[in-house]
């Protein structure tokens, strides 16, 4: 090895050796448990655990709960994520646009729901979304809407949650749209005012493909967070009514310190990552040829 | 050196003031301190743990050298918060338990047995024998007692009397078929408006007190489901029957948006419920309506029945470091003029005969039905895994009354879930009895 190499992996050694112990090891452990069938016997005697190579994954995929769970979370995803990411695009739009006024304040205005704590919130949006005493019924009743059981409701408790998602993650998404609209030229504007293009030829034919990376890299984080939604439905459902906000997460979450079955458990933790990691590579693909989205 | 300078001393007492502290908080940061005379931390769940710090003063002027610290955990959370402080080794020195929940701590042997001081001090037999029998475990050296109950539960006929003199019937039924036929007495006199009973479909506790009548529920020493046997299904047939005659509406709880207020409009004659309506009744229930409810022992397939064991224990944990200190408050806890004080602060009723002589409790009639109920009361199943099946059952049971499946599909497909969840206690048995013949 050369000199410098040596140096180089001298440097990045504390950083990796971190990197080793509070990543690589537990993922490792993580897969070397969901080939087990570590539970409650297993917590109390080490000598119960058995190694069951791939039949919690198996047991996994014939479990209904499960697939019921999976549905959710992509009644979620796919739901809240284009909801999300579209009204982060709108709002980041407005603050863009050259009569915005008091871009400063709306901006800080619409980023403040992230930056506030899950549960608090949560709380707060149980009021809003109660029956009888909540805002939201009220403004609805006030367009002659009947009362609409949010969170008692099956039909209702997962909108009910994706836009409470929605509300609590767009600024977030809004702010790094808002930049890369920054960041585009604003000649380019002025030679397609030329060429005649309207305002909405120059959105569909400039803004959005210059801003389609920014979009793929948003789409695809949002898209990981949304995978794993769990503190909406623990701190505002518990999973219910009737299972339906139960996600793929909080399943694992009740299998996992429920009920104590690690092993199992785990296994769930790893058919999320592989249905996150496809997913997440398919949205890559888009930004690799900008030309192939057209 | 000036020791006699008084504000050298005045130093010297607030460092040491500051060591102290700061030991405290080191001791109280780590959760758990070897130190056999540090305070005792006792977790209490909900309501119990607000109230809990009423009765300690009398406690601490009794024991001046035991302080106890009072930690409250949400009932939601219980739980796992006392599974992940198992595997954290960060368990507190004693705990209120519910006695569904012993199983799974005496599994992992986390739990003191209570057999020695039990006997040195306090009867048993004056405990309702089906509610300390929740608190026996059997372990490798035979049965041991591992918690004391705290306060009871159980479940018992809540009835409008008025409804049901109307109906003709001026005692409440003791048996199924006279049940039956005060509910359709009920239905008939209400001009179909009105129904027999309420029993909401994602409550397993109704129909599980009614199996519990008729037999054991699992089989092969706890290792396999019986639920496709005669008694679990004579008791959902009794169950599915009433919703097909339309005696009892096929609704869950969320549906009814006020249970109170429904039994007080007589929209139903009959519910199953625990101690906790006993209050909610009086508070909730309109005052022209409080002469028009009682409560009775549940009705059982010919006479009175059996029902749920539940409640909570007081248990100390095996690494505790002040076993006799939290055994001290433990045994206070459990003294009958403790739980009738307890009995007034929280409408908790108390485990021991002799705490229900207290006038407040034997002159009232509400708690006179759990009274009589008490003495049969049975315990379920004593394993970890009873809390799951305890709710599938209930799942099989909606599918029953929703029609999508037959009696004996439901339980056939209910056994064979429950035969695979039990396959690792299967082993574990075949592994011990292995070892046995080895030895």
């Amino acid at each position: 090895m050369t000199r410098t190499g040596v140096v180089g992996w001298a440097l990045a050694a504390p950083a990796l050796a971190v990197i080793a112990v509070f990543f690589a090891l537990p993922v490792v452990m993580g897969l070397a448990l969901s080939l087990t069938d570590f539970d409650l016997y297993g917590l109390a005697d080490l000598s119960t655990v058995r190694f069951v190579g791939l039949d919690n994954y198996l047991r996994l995929l014939q479990t209904p709960p499960f697939w019921q769970a999976l549905a959710n979370t992509l009644y979620f995803v796919a739901v809240g994520v284009p909801a999300s990411i579209s009204l982060s695009l709108g709002t980041a739009l407005l603050l863009n646009a050259r009569i915005a006024k008091w871009q400063a304040l709306f901006r800080t205005a619409l980023f403040a729901p992230v930056v506030t704590t899950v549960v608090a919130v949560a709380v707060i949006w149980r009021y809003l979304l109660h029956t009888r005493y909540g805002l939201i019924n009220q403004a609805l009743a006030a367009i002659g809407i009947d009362p609409v059981d949010w969170l008692g409701d099956p039909r209702w408790s997962m909108p009910a949650i994706i836009l409470f998602a929605a509300w609590k993650n767009f600024g977030y998404n809004m702010v790094i749209l808002l930049a890369a609209l920054q960041a585009i030229p604003g000649e380019l504007y002025e030679s397609a005012r030329v060429d005649g293009a309207g305002p909405l030829r120059q959105f569909t034919d400039l803004t959005f493909p210059l801003l389609t990376p920014t979009l793929v890299m948003v789409g695809i984080m949002t898209l990981a967070g949304y995978f794993q939604l769990f503190a909406e439905p623990y701190v505002m459902t518990q999973g219910g009514p009737l299972r339906s906000t139960v996600s793929v997460l909080y399943f694992m979450y009740e299998e996992g310190f429920r009920w104590w079955n690690l092993g199992y458990a785990s296994a769930v933790a790893f058919l999320l990552f592989l249905i996150v990691f496809a997913v997440s590579a398919g949205l890559l693909r888009f930004d690799r040829d900008p030309a192939a989205s057209r | 050196m000036r020791p006699n300078e008084p504000r050298s001393e005045a130093r010297r007492q607030a460092l040491l003031k500051l060591a102290a502290g700061t030991a405290a908080f080191t001791v109280a940061g780590c959760g758990r301190s070897d130190d056999a005379r540090g305070a005792l931390n006792f977790w209490a769940m909900g309501r119990e743990a607000e109230v809990v710090a009423e009765l300690l003063p009398a406690f601490h002027s009794r024991h001046p050298d035991i302080r106890v610290r009072v930690q409250q955990l949400p009932w939601t959370a219980a739980h796992e918060k006392l599974l992940t402080a198992y595997a954290g080794d960060a368990l507190p020195d004693l705990c209120q338990l519910g006695n569904t929940w012993l199983p799974e701590l005496s599994a992992l042997d986390a739990l003191e047995p209570l057999d020695a001081p039990v006997n040195a001090g306090i009867a048993r037999d004056d405990y309702f024998a089906g509610i300390l029998d929740t608190n026996v475990m059997p372990t490798p050296s035979g049965n041991r007692l591992f918690g004391l109950p705290w306060y009871v539960d159980t479940r018992v006929l809540f009835y409008r009397s008025d409804l049901l003199r109307a109906a003709g019937h001026a005692q409440p039924p003791q048996s199924w078929a006279e049940w039956l036929t005060a509910m359709r007495a009920v239905r008939q006199a209400g001009g179909g408006r009105s129904y027999g009973a309420l029993l909401p479909l994602n409550e397993p506790d109704p129909l599980y007190a009614l199996a519990l009548q008729q037999g054991a529920l699992l089989a092969d020493n706890d290792t396999r489901g019986a639920f496709s046997e005669a008694p679990f299904r004579r008791a959902l047939g009794f169950y599915a029957d009433v919703f097909r005659e339309g005696l009892a509406p096929a609704m869950s709880a969320a549906q009814i948006s006020n249970v109170w207020d429904e039994f007080g409009r007589g929209l139903f004659a009959f519910y199953v419920s625990g101690p906790w309506n006993i209050g909610e009744f009086r508070r909730r229930l309109p005052r022209e309506r409080q002469a028009d409810w009682a409560t009775a022992p549940l009705p059982g397939p010919d006479g009175p029945g059996f029902s749920t064991a539940g409640g909570s224990s007081l248990v100390i944990f095996k690494r505790s470091p002040r076993k006799a200190a939290a055994w001290r408050l433990v045994e206070y806890l459990s003294e009958p003029a403790t739980m009738q004080r307890f009995h007034a602060l929280t409408g908790n009723l108390p485990p021991r005969r002799s705490a229900w002589r207290s006038a407040e409790l034997a002159t009232d009639a509400p708690s006179q039905a759990f009274a009589r109920q008490l003495e049969r009361v049975r315990a379920a199943p004593k394993i970890p895994e009873w809390e799951r099946i305890f709710q599938a059952m209930q799942l099989a049971a909606e599918r029953v009354v929703a029609r999508t499946q037959d009696i004996d599909e439901a339980t056939t497909q209910l056994d064979a879930w429950v035969d695979a969840l039990l396959e690792k206690r299967r082993w574990l048995r075949a592994r011990a009895q292995a070892g046995d013949g080895r030895r």
